[in-house]
């Protein structure tokens, strides 16, 4: 089995080559979308509408270029908390994800049963989320493991937190995984941060990825701000899992660009230098300006994209403000399901 | 009709069940090759194969959060907890995840699997093999926990657990698997989860129990008859759902109640039954209601005095029933 760390993970420049510019342009779509959706949710928060918003802004292009690589309809995904741009790409609509943040009965995550951020969609093949951080990397070997035992190539992908891989179930997930092939893909958004505990801290080596031989599978450390090395070596992972060569465990090293969540103040361990400089690894900005230099994109065109989602975040907005909440009586249902 | 032990009925539950629905398979330590360590799962890596009859790393949590992902990936998981006594690594995954995500997803979701795990005493097995768990797990919606007593319950128990849409925790008590021995048909049949059985009709005093001390009671109850006294034993097998109106039906007849278990006395699962017994049946009780159960200590001791002094016995089981029906 091949087993490789790859610090100097694929570049930019090996997909973009690759990539039709409609694809590119999508991919950018999809992480304006994410983060213009993230900015209104805590505007709303603060406005006292949404009582908890957690971002995904700055893990966005790890998130959209994972995803991109995935096939919707058939590959299985267990995002975590800060998975909004993964669950866009997978088919969650912006009304969808406002339905969450106000805890609407048409919510198709949890019916508002949970806070936001806790992705579900049967529909989507998007697998029910729940706060205990790391139980989802057991499912996600559960999860393929069954799609061996029926002979099946779907994929499964599934994300967390650096600081999530100090839990046990990081361990037993991964190994599991591991010891069967299974075609799971394990990405680790690290930020650096598990609310306010830096990652030397959490854990003595200097990568997750470090941890994939370990294991006996590739462990492999991306540049998670650079959309299209994300999307690169998530391709090359989904082909390896496909084949049914086993598991990867890729690192994708990202920016927290707010605090850890609506009630975090991250001022209170974060340098005023510090906050300043995760703001120029923006990987939007990045992406941005590749899409500007190869002239994939003009700045006519991405004002005008912009306009348009933000027109969109309007409308979800809107329609998910207008949705009805849960009836109290509907306390009572699903806790068995019926044969 | 053959009469076979515990063990061997769920072994024909799995067994019957593999040949029909190839979705099934099972996931636990040394279930393979081994057949586990009491030998339910023997013979059937040879018929199944070692994807559906798989060998699980020595850890818990995956048995069953694996088992969670599986089930949602239209397959029917039965997880092997090898002891109930190391079931607490995978309390988080049980409670947390397979119990509540039908409920999480509001209904979009559902969780099919089945969890097997021996327990209870009386086997010289000490603290840690040794244990009943019934009244934490029993304390959880979303969960279904069954504690059969009898080859025929088990069998037609198990098959109902494999097939229904939820989580259930299935309950083996490892000092039965040998010990007790029934008649069960071979045609193919279910025992539904939900209804208790009396398995012994009286008319003086209602017993609630399950598992080994559903046998023990049985055997006190016959001596009390010698006595004169008529006992009624009713095996509750369903801890949740539990059965409501078997349990206050025989009450309201007999006007009397004892409970009897293995675990901790304290917070222990007698306490909902006499709770439920309080709230519904008050009018018609005669005496106070009874609990037997094992003493506050943290878990059975090793030496054989030490697990004597700990267990319910029949004897112990039978003055309680004396004390009652002098009431
Ligand atoms: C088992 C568990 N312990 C504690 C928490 C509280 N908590 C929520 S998120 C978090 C930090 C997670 O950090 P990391 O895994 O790095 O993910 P990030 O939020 O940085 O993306 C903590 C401690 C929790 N949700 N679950
Ligand atoms: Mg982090």
């Amino acid at each position: 089995m091949a087993v490789s760390i790859t610090d100097h993970a694929p570049g930019t420049a090996d997909a973009g080559a690759e990539l039709p510019a409609t694809t590119l342009r999508e991919m950018f779509r999809c992480m304006v979308l994410a983060r213009a959706l993230d900015e209104r949710m805590w505007l709303l928060n603060r406005a006292g509408k949404a009582p908890f918003v957690i971002s995904c802004q700055g893990h966005e292009a790890a998130q959209v270029g994972a995803a991109f690589a995935l096939t919707r309809g058939k590959d299985v995904t267990l995002p975590y908390y800060r998975g909004l741009a993964t669950v866009l790409v997978m088919g969650m609509t912006p009304e969808e994800v406002m339905l969450a943040l106000f805890a609407r009965a048409t919510d198709p995550n949890s019916g508002g049963r949970q806070m936001p951020a806790h992705y579900s969609s049967r529909r989507l093949k998007i697998i029910t989320q729940s706060s205990p951080v790391g139980t989802q990397i057991p499912h996600a070997a559960g999860v393929g493991l069954a799609e061996k035992i029926k002979g099946g190539d779907a994929v499964v992908w599934t994300s967390f937190g650096e600081g999530t891989t100090s839990q046990g179930d990081f361990h037993e997930g991964i190994n599991l995984a591991a010891v069967h092939r299974l075609p799971v893909i394990f990405q680790c958004e690290n930020n650096e941060y598990a609310i306010s505990v830096p990652q030397h801290q959490q854990m003595a080596v200097r990568s997750v990825a470090d941890r994939g031989p370990a294991y006996g599978i590739p462990g492999i450390s991306v540049d998670g701000t650079d959309v299209l090395a994300v999307y690169e070596v998530t391709r090359r992972a989904v082909e390896r899992a496909r084949r049914g060569d086993g598991p990867t465990l890729i690192e994708a090293r990202v920016v927290r660009l707010t605090a850890h969540s609506s009630d975090d103040n991250d001022r209170t361990y974060r340098s005023p230098r510090e906050l300043q400089s995760t703001r120029r690894s923006d990987p939007i900005a990045r992406f941005a300006a590749y899409l500007h230099e190869h002239d994939l994109l003009s700045e006519a065109e991405e004002r005008e994209l912009r306009a348009q989602v933000a027109a969109e975040v309007d409308a979800a907005t809107e329609a998910a403000e207008r949705a009805p909440l849960p009836e109290p009586e509907s306390l009572l249902n699903h806790v068995y399901a019926q044969s | 009709m053959p009469e076979i032990n515990l063990l061997e009925a769920i072994r024909q539950a799995i067994d019957e069940m593999m040949a029909q629905d190839e979705r099934i398979f099972v996931f636990g330590e040394d279930v393979g090759r081994r057949g586990g360590v009491f030998r339910v799962t023997e013979g059937l890596i040879d018929k199944y194969g070692p994807m559906r009859i798989i060998d699980s790393p020595l850890a818990e949590s995956v048995i069953v959060g694996a088992c969670v992902g599986a089930a949602m990936n239209d397959t029917r998981p039965i997880a092997e907890i090898q002891f109930a006594d190391f079931i607490a690594p995978a309390f988080n995954q049980i409670v947390q995840e397979a119990a509540r995500i039908h409920y999480r997803s509001n209904g979009d979701w559902t969780v099919p699997m089945v969890i097997r795990a021996p327990w209870g005493g009386g086997i010289h097995g000490a603290l840690y093999h040794s244990q009943s768990i019934e009244a934490t797990f029993a304390h959880v919606p979303g969960l279904k926990v069954v504690a059969p007593a009898t080859p025929y319950d088990a069998k037609g128990l198990l098959k109902s657990a494999i097939e229904d849409p939820n989580p259930v925790l299935f309950l083996e008590h490892k000092k039965t698997y040998r010990l007790i021995k029934g008649q069960v048909p071979e045609h193919d049949y279910r025992v539904p989860i939900g209804p208790a059985d009396i398995k012994r009709p009286g008319e003086d005093l209602s017993v609630f129990a399950y598992g080994l001390m559903l046998h023990y009671c049985l055997e006190a109850a016959q001596a009390l008859a010698a006595e004169g006294v008529s006992v009624e034993v009713v095996d509750l097998r369903t801890l949740r759902p539990l059965d409501v109106a078997t349990i206050i039906g025989s009450v309201r007849r007999t006007s009397k109640a004892l409970i009897v278990h293995e675990d901790n006395l304290t917070g222990g699962f007698g306490g909902e039954v006499a709770a439920l017994i309080a709230e519904h049946a008050f009018e018609q009780l005669d005496a106070p209601v009874l609990r037997i159960g094992g003493p506050d200590v943290p878990a059975m001791p090793f030496a054989k005095p030490l697990e004597d002094a700990f267990m319910p016995s029949p004897q112990k089981i039978a003055a309680a029933m004396r004390r009652l029906a002098a009431y």
